[in-house]
């Protein structure tokens, strides 16, 4: 049933996104958990679905899946909306929730080390396990509970990240620090996320082609929780290590993929994530036109 | 308590953010001269190290083809498909531009000009920059329009 689901999902997504106007070949990082300093161009939108199946001891294995909706309102911002869901199998498939990320880039130049302000404000369920971050004490065994019982558990949480990234000889080397903070009285928690990736050629060849190594950015990610206010550190945390790939078709599409490995016993053993984006060039322009009055 | 607040303000910061990220644009042609001039006034502000960079690929025989690719792909929805100015970006065939050093156009890219509008293009590896820089020379100026319209 859920991959019934997650197939009609991607159709949706594949008719909407072939049905708008122009596209931009786009040069996304591989990346799925970590940020670099590059942020959505100005106007443009970039529609996109990921999935994520996880392993599960002592329960059943689970695909969590969101839809991110990123825009580039200036060069200097990017604001993404983001639907979560999970389908965990011999259990059920259930919403989990709304995320709103908004990152801003302080400066006007690139430096050595760029930084960019993360903040995201969260709206979700317990059932939630699209593992888009390691935060806190969050370990494996925190998704034996059954949906049912999870999703009864609301969460409105807000989350900053410090991203500070660095290009260098077509490296792009990534470091992102994470504090968040439930509003339901719980302690501040702490995670880190950890990138390097490189296209597999620097120079773009004359002709525009598919398969050019140019297209293709491989890497790897580390992230993980750093524990709470009041018990930080590695003590009773998760962490993973995940090869990542990425490929950026001439036609505006970005295919994604990433196996993850859990590093220590509280995380999932085995994750692999895939995803696929469009970007839809001057969709800024197309909505500024229709709200604007006409006397 | 705190998550009810969360909930007002939260809608409140969408609905103006909304507005920010959508009702802004003005794409006149009276705003866009202005906004041009101080463009262009950018490139003057490339440090001297910048500017004397050479060109590696100068003597490339294929770097002007994939700056064209490249210049397709990234450049011509802003700076329009000629590159002599599109709906949010300027002409790229005037003495400003086509006078400027290859290494004040490379610094251009490298760091956009994030204020006004031009996202930076580090994302792109060295190479595809300096290819974008061999593409954007080679135009020269824009053809006179009356000689245009005369053709």
């Amino acid at each position: 049933m859920f991959i019934y689901r997650s197939l009609l999902l991607v159709s949706v997504l594949v008719l909407a996104t072939v049905s708008l106007p122009d596209s931009l070949h786009a040069q996304e990082n591989p990346y799925f958990v970590a940020y670099d300093h590059y942020l959505e161009e100005p106007g443009n939108l970039e529609i996109a679905y990921f999935s994520a199946f996880g392993t599960q001891r002592g329960g059943n294995d689970f695909q969590a899946h969101w839809m991110e909706f990123e825009y580039g309102a200036t060069a200097w911002w990017t604001t993404e909306f983001y639907l979560d869901g999970q389908s965990t199998f011999g259990d059920s498939t259930i919403f989990t929730g709304i995320r709103w990320e908004n990152r801003f880039r302080p400066l006007k130049r690139e430096h050595l080390i760029n930084p960019v302000l993360y903040v995201e404000y969260e709206h979700k369920n317990g059932a939630d396990k699209i593992l888009k971050e390691g935060e806190g004490h969050d370990v494996e065994a925190d998704f034996l509970t059954p949906n049912s019982v999870a999703r009864q558990e609301m969460i409105n949480e807000l989350e900053f990240k410090l991203i500070l990234s660095s290009t260098f000889k077509g490296w792009n080397f990534t470091q992102n620090t994470l504090a968040a903070k439930n509003l339901g009285h719980e302690p501040w928690e702490f995670g880190y996320a950890l990138g390097a990736s490189r296209p597999l050629a620097l120079k773009a060849s004359a002709k525009r082609c598919t398969l050019c190594p140019q297209n293709f950015i491989a890497g790897v990610e580390m992230y993980g929780g750093l524990g709470d206010r009041y018990h930080f550190g590695l003590h009773d945390t998760s962490h993973y290590a995940a090869p990542v790939l990425g490929w950026n078709l001439p036609s505006g599409w970005t295919l994604r993929i990433s196996p993850g490995f859990g590093l220590n016993d509280n995380s999932h053993q085995f994750l692999l994530r895939w995803g696929v984006s469009r970007e839809i060039s001057g969709f800024g322009s197309i909505v500024s036109r229709l709200l604007r009055s006409h006397p | 308590m705190r998550i009810r607040k969360a909930s007002v303000i939260i809608p409140l910061l969408a609905a103006f953010s909304f507005r920010a990220a959508f009702g802004q644009e003005n794409t006149s042609a009276s705003k866009q001269k202005p906004q041009a001039a101080s463009l262009y006034q950018e490139i003057s502000k490339a440090p001297r190290k910048a500017r004397s960079k050479r060109n590696p690929l100068e003597k490339d025989p294929d770097a002007v083809a994939a700056g064209r690719t490249l210049f397709a792909q990234r450049c011509a929805e802003c700076h329009g498909d000629n590159a002599e100015g599109g709906k949010k970006g300027p002409s790229l065939r005037v003495s400003e531009i086509q006078d400027a050093e290859p290494g004040a156009i490379f610094w251009i890219l490298t760091n956009g000009v994030v204020r006004k509008g031009m996202p930076v293009w580090s994302k792109l590896p060295e190479p595809q920059r300096w290819q974008l820089v061999s593409f954007i020379k080679s135009l020269g100026p824009a053809p006179a329009k009356t000689e245009a319209a005369a053709s």
